[in-house]
């Protein structure tokens, strides 16, 4: 009976040892996204802040890109965080929104509706960006669920070394140094670029046998409607201004008839850029009008941060003593890091360690669709 | 359904769990249910193939067991009244209706696999003649997709009514039992094709959780994912380039994709028979081995008695042998040794068996002349060998070399690059590509190749070379090491630390260096198209 007993306990020690070593190695294996792709880390940078949010933001680079939450505390006192991540699709943001109201509730929600124009998954890699960061939750197998491509598995997304074991030939110093802990990235979801390069040629928007949003599109437009509408918050829609992809004034007109229909505010932000923003595209933004730099995202905040001050009535927290601290190392990190851009701007010609190449890459695959 | 596949990971866990938790007696039903869930995984409709030979076999067996035991009732009632004569005429005449049952059995199942798998093949051969005739017409291809492991599933059945006919074994009496044999899931896709009185006991048998068992079953499952993953999967693409570009990969790399095809062959076939055997084993059912370390072997005769073992045995006790000792076969042999002398007559009939095995075992494999001419060369070969051996004893009666280590190296690597050379033929899109690419090896000289960094633009990188490397080396390893004694006995024999260091090294192996999902090609096991 000993004997017995004794194997038992060698069998169980034995097997959580093994379970512990591969998942040690699966952390080892995950991309860390530190000196290329920073947007891998948005999503889950959320989980280590502090969540008191009067605003969340969801959406795809139009929100992390072009939206300053440090502006909005520092010209508004408006607690606001982005969960965006590259080319975030709708049922994505949904979820994520689901989950976050898990955490806290915020009093507005502001979507940007680009990507009500995917209808369907459209890539893998994009897909991990937004989800591998995601904690296991019933949310997140609800939004891998709806995201994957055909040829993709949910099991590895629960197990990312069933994905990431490919990359054996590539590990590198970088995935020892932040295996259990990643320096932050992100300034509040916003992901900060203060490189320039002016708005060129900017392609028309091909014709189009038929301009209407898909219906998978629409029915988590209507989920994300109800369930704000179910938790008493403001939901707003907007179209950041970028100026590429093209935004069609056949969606535009979906998206104005869908909010009167809904009793929702949307406010396209391209008809106002340049004249009442006050965006410059020659030198407010860093790939050719595609995101916004952080002169355009500060232009552009300010100018949205009136209206949510004004007409939704976000309160002022800058003198509040719980805030003040909290807000204040964030306002430190935003000052140090604009100047160690400048400086690695002024010393490499290109921001060498913040994703200029990342950034570009995503930028020809937006262009693109 | 894959092997390698998490649903069917996901499906062997449910049915493991289920097996071993109901009552013993409800196990072989599981079984069967399973199967058919298994089966209707690739489309429903394949289960009516495998539904109609199951049916139409059980039936005419029953039919052939019946009319065993009518004749047994029968003589042993009339034991008294019949003369020898006579009883030797009732059984005759038994025979022959049993034996009009088989042929029509025989027919209708063979004739459903020759539709599905080979109509379009002769239709396109009948349209190229019709092209070469200048007729202008052309017959439409019929476009079957072949359901999956019908060429396995119809050999094992076929096999199963020989064997009744031929009294070997009596009827399965429960058609749902006898539905299990045809459709047992782990074999269904490659094989073994077994015998159902090999198999009927330990399939039908109640199991008790055994650890032992599990355990072995497991390493057995864990062993054909790293052939299947770390070697077959990984050396693909180097195979699809070569095979796939003959206008570019000639000469010197011919040979390198022989060798690279025979590796992920042996990997991917092996591979996936280890699972088979290891599910099975799991499930506390003994299934035939189908490999004994062919590449060892020392002659083709050889290799083909140690590779697809099963296959092997099938071709020769159910075709080989009746047709070398048929009454027509017998007389043609009498006739040709009054015509051409005794050492000529008692060798066509051999040799015509021979040919007929051969081009059978060629066409199994597939719809394609590629197959016929691999079956027509490996028949060949074996015809030659067998002429030949006059001289290879005057040979090793006047040079004592036959059992130095050396010689038999020589036999062992001169048996793999003869097979690897015909096996190739799997590969090319046709005959005259192949055999072009034959004629490359000896006109185009571009051996320096294989040094100058060439063979890193075949969709291989160092690193993946170096991982097939050590996979290689130790796949060599095991199999030397189990010429002894069973490797398996021997890794139970090991210190505990020890054995539970190297499931986790192989577990750890399969998981990070197996060429799996995105980025790879998930590829289906070889033998599972044939």
């Amino acid at each position: 009976m000993k004997i017995k007993s004794k194997r038992i306990l060698i069998n169980i020690s034995a097997v959580s040892l093994a379970l512990l070593v591969i998942l040690f190695i699966q952390e080892l294996f995950m991309p860390k996204y530190m000196s290329e792709i920073p947007e891998g880390n948005l999503v889950e940078e959320y989980y280590k802040e502090e969540k008191k949010h009067d605003v969340i933001f969801v959406g795809d680079c139009e929100v992390f890109s072009n939206i300053s939450p440090i502006t909005l505390w520092e010209e508004y006192g408006i607690t606001s965080y982005i969960r965006g991540s590259a080319q975030q699709l709708i049922w994505q943001s949904y979820y994520l929104l689901e989950e976050t109201l898990k955490y806290e509730k915020p009093k507005v929600v502001v979507f940007n509706v680009l990507s009500m124009k995917y209808n369907e998954p459209q890539k893998e890699a994009y897909n991990r960006l937004t989800l591998d960061g995601m904690k296991l939750s019933k949310y997140k197998i609800n939004a891998i669920k709806a995201s994957m491509m055909e040829d993709e598995d949910l099991i590895t997304y629960i197990f990312p070394l069933l994905r990431y074991h490919s990359r054996w030939n590539d590990i590198g110093s970088e995935d020892f140094k932040y295996i259990f802990s990643k320096d932050k990235q992100s300034h509040n979801g916003y992901l900060m670029r203060i490189d320039v390069k002016p708005v060129g040629y900017i392609p028309k928007g091909r014709v189009m046998a038929d301009y209407s949003f898909g219906d998978n599109s629409y029915y988590y437009l209507e989920k994300m409607t109800k369930l704000c509408k179910d938790n008493d918050i403001e939901l707003i829609l907007i179209k950041s201004p970028s100026v590429y992809p093209y935004w069609y004034p056949q969606w535009n007109q979906q998206m104005v008839e869908f909010a009167k229909d809904n009793n929702l505010t949307y406010i396209n932000f391209l008809d106002k850029a340049e004249d009442e923003i006050g965006i410059e595209y020659d030198k407010d933004t860093f790939d050719g009008g595609l995101h916004l730099n952080l002169s355009g995202a500060e232009k552009f905040t300010r100018y949205f941060g009136e209206i949510l001050s004004n007409d939704f009535g976000l309160p002022d927290h800058r003198n509040e003593e719980e805030y003040k601290e909290i807000w204040q190392d964030k306002v430190e990190f935003y000052y140090a890091m604009k100047e160690d851009q400048e400086r690695e701007l002024k010393e490499y010609g290109y921001l060498k360690s913040y994703g200029a190449v990342a950034q570009s890459i995503e930028g020809d695959d937006k262009s693109n669709n | 359904m894959l092997f390698t596949s998490y649903e069917f990971i996901l499906f062997l866990v449910l049915v493991f769990l289920l097996y071993y938790l109901i009552p013993k007696r409800f196990q072989w039903i599981l079984l069967l249910i399973a199967s058919y869930v298994f089966y209707s995984y690739t489309g429903i409709r394949y289960l009516a193939y495998i539904l109609l030979t199951t049916i139409s076999t059980y039936l005419i067996s029953r039919l052939i067991g019946e009319l065993f035991i009518t004749q047994e009732v029968y003589l042993k009632e009339n034991k008294a009244d019949l003369s020898r004569e006579e009883r030797k005429s009732y059984k005759a005449k038994i025979k022959k209706k049993q034996r009009k049952l088989l042929v029509l059995c025989l027919l209708f199942n063979f004739g459903i696999l020759a539709v599905l798998k080979y109509s379009d093949f002769t239709i396109n051969n009948i349209n190229s003649v019709l092209d070469l005739l200048r007729t202008g017409k052309n017959i439409s291809p019929l476009g079957f997709v072949a359901p999956l492991g019908i060429s396995f599933y119809t050999f094992q059945t076929m096999g199963y009514i020989i064997d009744v006919y031929r009294g070997k074994h009596p009827y399965e009496k429960n058609i749902f039992k006898f539905g299990l044999f045809v459709s047992f899931f782990p074999q269904l896709i490659q094989g073994p094709i077994s015998r159902f009185d090999d198999l009927k006991d330990s399939l039908f048998a109640e199991h008790s959780f055994d650890t032992k068992t599990i355990s072995f079953g497991l390493q057995r499952i864990l062993w054909g994912f790293f052939k299947k993953l770390v070697i077959a999967d990984r050396l693909l693409p180097a195979v699809i380039t070569i095979v796939g570009n003959p206008d570019k990969y000639q000469g010197v790399y011919v040979l390198v994709g022989m060798f690279f095809y025979a590796i992920d062959l042996y990997a991917d076939f092996t591979g996936g028979i280890d699972i088979t055997i290891g599910v099975a084993e799991v499930l506390g059912i003994t299934l035939k081995e189908n490999f004994l370390r062919p590449y060892f072997s020392k002659s083709i005769t050889e290799y083909w008695r140690r590779w697809h073992i099963t296959m092997g045995t099938w071709f020769k006790d159910y075709i080989f042998f009746p047709i070398s000792v048929s009454k027509s076969m017998l007389n043609l042999s009498k006739k040709c040794r009054k015509r051409f002398g005794d050492a000529i007559g008692k060798r066509i009939p051999v040799y015509l068996a021979t040919i007929l095995v051969w081009l059978t075992t060629g066409i199994w494999h597939g719809a394609a002349w590629n197959f016929v001419v691999w079956g027509l060369l490996n028949c060949i070969v074996i015809l030659i060998s067998q002429e030949c051996i006059p001289l290879y004893n005057r040979f090793h009666s006047r040079f004592k070399v036959g059992h130095t280590f050396y010689y038999r190296l020589f036999q062992v690597v001169r048996t793999f690059w003869l097979m690897s050379f015909i096996r190739i033929l799997d590969c090319y899109r046709d005959v005259g590509t192949t055999f072009r690419m034959y004629g490359t090896i000896f006109t185009r000289w571009n051996w320096r190749d294989l040094f100058n960094g060439s063979l890193l633009e075949l969709g291989l990188t160092m690193a993946d070379y170096m991982v097939l490397l050590f996979a290689v080396l130790l796949i060599l390893w095991v199999s030397l090491a189990s010429r002894r004694e069973s490797f398996r006995e021997r890794l139970a024999s090991w210190p505990m630390a020890l054995r539970y260091i190297s499931y986790f090294v192989l577990i750890i192996s399969i998981l990070i260096f197996g060429a799996y999902g995105v980025g790879y090609d998930s590829s289906q096991f070889i033998y599972s198209q044939f």
